[in-house]
């Protein structure tokens, strides 16, 4: 399956037509789908703060967001999802790459990966985790859900799922 | 000039563009002066009226006035390259810079020292940067409104407040009624 291009199918049949982005290597190739799809407008974000006013905006001008991002994100977006995305009620699907957890090379991305889902938790933000490339299957219930309920809601994508890291 | 009685001047200008406006005493000021559905409040959230305004530019074809201070544009110094390359025509970043962080106490900010933020936008990518001091607002906003490319305007005035009151509107009413406004 190419995962990829079956996330962004689903975004598009979920009438997702302005994504932001700030790169992590696990996402690189749904970045590029992104990218090169005519449905979507794609900006790419220097801070993931940023991108989610970019997405506040799009929202109020009628179309629908996402932002993909890491989970380090969490970290420097707190403010912004408690006082613009959760305070104003605005829909929000966080597609994020879960680094630090199950294959992960680099020690210091388990520094965030163990405060991530508590962090979500205590925000009240619905968090689903893609382990098993099957996994995917959700993603469209789970885009409905997002638009239906107005909330912030994170999908997080951890290395197992992408196809681990080869031989590093 | 302060930033009020810039506001002031302007609100004739401003009652009825789609607005952006910052956080704080800027809020304060515009809710007291000349309140319309087609304000956006912020509440909270430093730093992202110019995030906000570019994402409604770029969604919908009406014309969106940010405006901005110095204070919460350097704390999102990122936003300048995302403007320089990706405004639309509708899109005109209004920054009042008094040089000082107003909603907090008048602490001094950088641009009232060394940092130059018209430059700043410019070597971001920004191409219709326009610096004006605060008695010219009116004439160089008119410009930029007519104008058929993105805007970044820089007011220089002096720094200051007035007391107004704190906005007590619900996040949610003020959001719904400026999306009725934006779609109208």
């Amino acid at each position: 399956m190419n995962l990829d291009k079956r996330i962004v199918d689903d975004f598009v049949a979920n009438d997702i037509s302005f994504v932001t982005t700030v790169p992590c290597k696990q996402l690189a190739g749904v970045i590029e789908e992104v990218e090169a799809r005519d449905d979507i407008f794609h900006i790419p974000s220097n801070k993931e703060d940023e991108g989610m006013g970019l997405c506040a905006g799009a929202f109020m001008g009628g179309k629908r967001p996402a932002i993909i991002m890491q989970n380090t994100a969490i970290g420097v977006t707190i403010n912004t999802l408690a006082t613009l995305t959760q305070y104003y009620r605005m829909p929000l699907p966080m597609l994020i790459s879960y680094r630090g957890e199950l294959r992960e090379p680099v020690a210091c991305q388990v520094e965030m990966a163990v405060h991530t889902k508590a962090l979500l938790a205590q925000l009240n933000i619905p968090t689903f985790h893609f382990h098993w490339q099957k996994d995917v299957e959700e993603l469209d219930n789970i885009l409905k859900y997002t638009f239906m309920c107005n909330k912030p809601v994170a999908i997080l994508t951890d290395a197992n799922f992408w196809g681990g890291y080869g031989d590093q | 000039m302060i930033r009020s009685e810039i506001l002031k001047e302007i609100a004739p200008i401003l009652s009825d563009q789609l607005v952006v406006c910052n956080i704080g005493i800027p809020s304060q000021e515009l809710h007291a002066i000349d309140d319309q559905p087609t304000n956006f409040y912020m509440l909270g959230t430093m730093g992202l009226a110019s995030s906000i305004g570019l994402g409604l530019a770029l969604a919908q074809p009406k014309q969106v006035v940010v405006i901005d201070g110095d204070g919460s544009v350097l704390t999102n110094l990122g936003t300048l390259p995302t403007i320089g390359n990706n405004a639309p025509n509708n899109y005109i970043l209004m920054i009042i810079d008094n040089g000082s962080y107003g909603s907090t106490g008048d602490q001094p900010t950088y641009t009232g020292k060394k940092t130059d933020l018209a430059g700043l936008a410019r070597a971001a990518g920004c191409d219709h940067v326009v610096e004006a001091q605060d008695i010219d607002t009116g004439p160089a906003l008119q410009a930029a409104l007519g104008a058929d490319h993105p805007t970044v305007l820089v007011v220089k005035c002096d720094s200051g407040n007035a007391k107004m009151p704190v906005i007590t509107m619900d996040p949610v009413i003020i959001r719904d009624r400026f999306m009725k406004a934006v779609a109208k």
